[in-house]
């Protein structure tokens, strides 16, 4: 595991793999796009349970990016691996893209089941904290022009927001919350019936191959940035 | 079978699929982009650099 924290070896063992990544997001979500499509209505909410297909793979890695952030965090502050400080940067923009979009199918799935588009309850409320943990990453990297520096800050904010994961996961069981507790990971087994519970499988599988393919694309360009911003001090040392 | 009616609920269903795909097809483009074009000006300055008379040359 360590081993692959040389960007190097990192290189080699993510040329042949990322390909895979994106050809196995693609058909993943093809097929759950036709599940879901395929599935019945559901008899109380009729078909707004296909938003549940977009939104609970979108919320569910958006909070799981967020992890991979704040642990990448972790490592690029403590233990100053180079390639941590590259995997937290290139995990902020789809991280915040996806809890966006739990936020958003969120909001149109509110309106015609509870008949709001928005509260201020424990759920929604943290999600939204969650969103702007990650806009407060994204903005004060680039608002610091000193790459070191810009790192170590948005580290500390990335391991600060660590604290918000578990409020988000527990927000419906703390607190009383118009959104709905869970259903899928909960003691007792899933709530779920498998005509809904497959197509919500395969979409989270393709969510969570999506962003693994983005990611290590991310993480590679920013190995070449890295590599082309040395050759170009190097260059205006010697001019 | 394949559902499309999503009536009357088209107007919320819909939105949140589109949205979803646009903001998918967005981080896909974008990574890619930036794939291609780091990659191309690194491969410039690599050549560039090998060049005989070049600064690493020296």
């Amino acid at each position: 595991m360590f081993g692959l924290a040389n960007p190097d070896r990192f290189m080699r063992f993510t040329r042949p793999v990322t390909p895979v990544a994106w050809a196995v997001a693609v058909l993943l979500l093809l097929v759950g796009t036709w599940l879901s499509f395929t599935a019945p209505g559901d008899y109380q909410q009729g078909d707004t349970v296909r938003i549940m297909f977009v939104h609970v793979p979108a919320a569910s890695l958006g909070l799981m990016i967020y992890g991979a952030l704040g642990v990448s965090s972790f490592f690029a502050l403590v233990f100053r691996h180079p390639l941590a400080d590259a995997a937290a940067r290139a995990a902020a923009l789809p991280g915040a893209a996806y809890t966006a979009l739990a936020l958003i199918t969120g909001a149109l799935w509110g309106q015609p089941m509870w008949g709001t588009w928005w509260v201020w309850d424990a759920r929604l409320t943290s999600v939204l904290v969650l969103f702007l943990f990650y806009l407060g990453y994204m903005a004060l990297r680039s608002a610091i022009d000193d790459e070191a520096k810009a790192a170590r800050a948005a580290a500390v904010l990335g391991l600060v927001g660590l604290i918000n994961l578990p409020i988000v996961k527990f927000s419906v069981d703390w607190w009383n919350t118009l959104h709905q507790p869970a259903s899928l990971l909960r003691a007792g087994g899933t709530s779920l019936d498998p005509v809904f519970l497959w197509p919500l499988l395969t979409m989270m599988a393709g969510f969570g191959a999506l962003f693994l393919a983005i990611w290590l694309s991310a993480i590679r360009t920013e190995i070449v940035r890295r590599r082309v911003m040395g050759l170009r001090a190097r260059a205006a040392q010697n001019a | 079978m394949l559902d499309l009616d999503m009536s009357p609920y088209g107007a919320f269903v819909w939105p949140a699929w589109a949205i979803t795909a646009v903001v998918m097809a967005g981080l896909v483009a974008r990574a890619l982009a930036a794939s291609k074009r780091w990659k191309a000006e690194l491969k410039r300055l690599e050549t560039e650099a090998a060049k005989p008379g070049s600064e690493a040359d020296a």
